[in-house]
């Protein structure tokens, strides 16, 4: 299949008044249509810093990143990004958060509308269309959250520590919940996350980068094949998979 | 009569008596003083001739509603809401370009924070100068009083917004303009709403302030003339129409404040 992301030999360094971070050295990386990638790595060595790239939130001091075989030059509009925290508008209903991507693509028109109100039927937040945030709890936001960044169908999903900001019990629901809703709709996925067991748990791949300048140390085709998360979590392969990752991660 | 004795409905009973109960009281302890500062009088305790009194401020009201006293009401409200919209709105536009362009809030930082730390009413006599006496001056002092606290607390409320959803926004492909519209403006609108409670405030103290050293008319002018030929019941009338316009502005923001938490689902933020 083909690429959806690539990167090749992309190095990044962040210049400051007080210094020059050199945050990714010579990271290559393909992420093919319809896979999950999980990106591992310890804190601070980078991990943000490769999605923002992707976002063409940054340009590569070396390297080139292409989507869908266009070089990426700015931000398009043509990939989805999702955060720790959900970042919806507190003065929006949810179905305005969730079609805010249509509407500043200029892209709101009654069918896609339709989408977004299906996709929030579908994915259990049909009653909520004319609540506001804070009347969700935080398992209910982050999936609004997702289903704003796929109603604007982009070629890509960014997903930053999407789970973190929940507590355990939500986290295995929602990271449930995200996992199905990602598949049902064919997207691709890059995640990023410092939970080894989440992107065991998530990812067909997982890139493991080194701690700061980050290179790819290694990249791990999982096999576990079970239909979510959860299952997956009490696949015997699991941890098996969870202490090549930890070790490859600490070493 | 049915007596309805679900949790809901005594909790809002209860809400219902606690405003009864805080609305009686503050009638209360203005019955309270108004009670106090006529009885003092009357009994010649104090001299309503120093401290005027409720009853004296009313005849004087009564005197002066007969004879020129709303155009002295109308000059006042005028430069009042006039310096009030003007430096809101200008103040707004300024904040709004000091927003987008990094470079020109830079290169105006220090001038800002000199110009708000300068006593505004220090320029009083060269406001007179360019523009002479009169109602355009006043307005003149109740903008510049205004201008620059505006100007600092909106660019202040825009600049407080989450990097993080401007990130989202951008990785949408918004344009600049989009980010302000979408996500600045309306993050903002608490803030802006409380700027406008504190510049309300400020246009009374522009435009009275502004009366008092360069006008022949209005409020300012009554009090001040009051106080020259010592008629302390018609400096006290005018202080009672004030608070009542003050008031009665303060009221209209409040109803704008609702009207924006309603649209917004019961809060502000
Ligand atoms: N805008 C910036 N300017 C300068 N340095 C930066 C900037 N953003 C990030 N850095 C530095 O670059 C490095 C990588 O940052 P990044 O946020 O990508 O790491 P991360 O792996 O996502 O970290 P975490 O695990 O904490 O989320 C860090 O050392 C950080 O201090
Ligand atoms: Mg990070």
């Amino acid at each position: 299949m083909d690429d959806i992301l690539t990167i090749e030999n992309v190095g990044l360094t962040y210049q400051s008044a007080a210094h020059e971070t050199e945050a990714l050295r010579d990271i290559s990386l393909r992420v093919k249509e319809g896979e999950f990638v999980a990106i591992v790595g310890p804190s601070g060595c980078g991990k943000t810093t490769v999605l923002s790239l992707a976002a063409g939130l940054l340009k590569p001091t070396a390297g080139s990143i292409r989507l869908g075989g266009k070089e990426i030059t700015g931000t398009s509009g043509e990939v989805g990004y999702m955060l720790q925290s959900d970042n919806l508008f507190a003065w929006r209903t949810i179905l305005q958060n969730v079609t805010l991507g249509l509407e500043v693509q200029k892209k709101n028109t009654p069918e896609n509308i339709e989408y977004a109100k299906q996709l929030l039927q579908k994915y259990g937040l049909g009653d909520f269309i004319k609540a506001h945030p804070r009347q969700l709890s935080g398992g209910m936001r982050q999936r609004a959250a997702l289903i704003r960044t796929l109603a604007f169908r982009p070629k890509l999903l960014l997903l930053d520590e999407p789970f973190s900001a929940l507590d355990f019990q939500t986290r295995l629901s929602v990271c449930d919940d995200v996992y199905a809703i990602i598949r049902e709709e064919k997207k691709t996925a890059l995640l990023v996350t410092h939970d080894i067991s989440e992107a065991v748990s998530l990812a067909d791949r997982i890139v493991v980068l080194s701690a700061r300048p980050a290179t790819v140390k290694r990249i791990y085709t999982l096999d576990i094949d079970r239909p979510t998360p959860l299952k997956r979590r009490e696949d015997p392969a699991f941890s098996g998979w969870f202490d090549k990752v930890w070790k490859e991660v600490g070493a | 009569m049915k007596k309805p004795c679900t949790p809901r409905a005594l909790y809002l009973r209860k809400k219902r008596n606690g405003k009864i109960k805080v609305l009686c009281l503050q009638v209360a302890v203005l019955a309270v003083f108004l009670g106090a500062w006529e009885f003092l009088t009357q009994v010649r305790l104090v001299d309503a001739f120093f401290v005027s009194s409720p009853s004296r401020i009313l005849i004087k009201l009564g005197q002066l509603f007969r004879q020129d006293f709303m155009p002295h009401i109308g000059i006042t409200l005028l430069e009042c809401i006039l310096g009030f919209v003007i430096s809101t709105i200008a103040g707004f536009l300024a904040a709004v370009a000091l927003w987008w362009s990094d470079t020109l809030r830079r290169v105006l930082d220090p001038y800002i924070v000199v110009l708000n730390s300068l006593p505004k009413i220090a320029l009083g006599p060269i406001i007179i100068i360019w523009v002479g006496a009169g109602m355009k001056s006043i307005i003149m002092m109740t903008f510049l009083i205004c201008i620059v606290v505006t100007v600092i607390s909106m660019l202040q409320s825009f600049l407080a917004c989450d990097k993080n959803k401007v990130f989202l926004m951008q990785s949408m492909g918004a344009s600049k303009l989009q980010i302000f519209y979408k996500l600045v403006l309306p993050n903002a609108v608490p803030e802006l709403i409380s700027v406008l409670k504190i510049n309300i405030g400020l246009a009374w103290v522009g435009t009275i302030m502004g009366e008092y050293i360069m006008s022949s008319a209005g409020l300012g002018h009554l009090i001040i003339y009051g106080g020259q030929v010592f008629q302390i019941d018609l400096v006290m009338a005018s202080i009672v129409v004030l608070c009542v316009l003050a008031g009665l502005m303060y009221f209209l923001i409040a109803r704008l404040e609702k009207f924006f938490r309603k649209r917004r689902g019961g809060s502000l933020q």
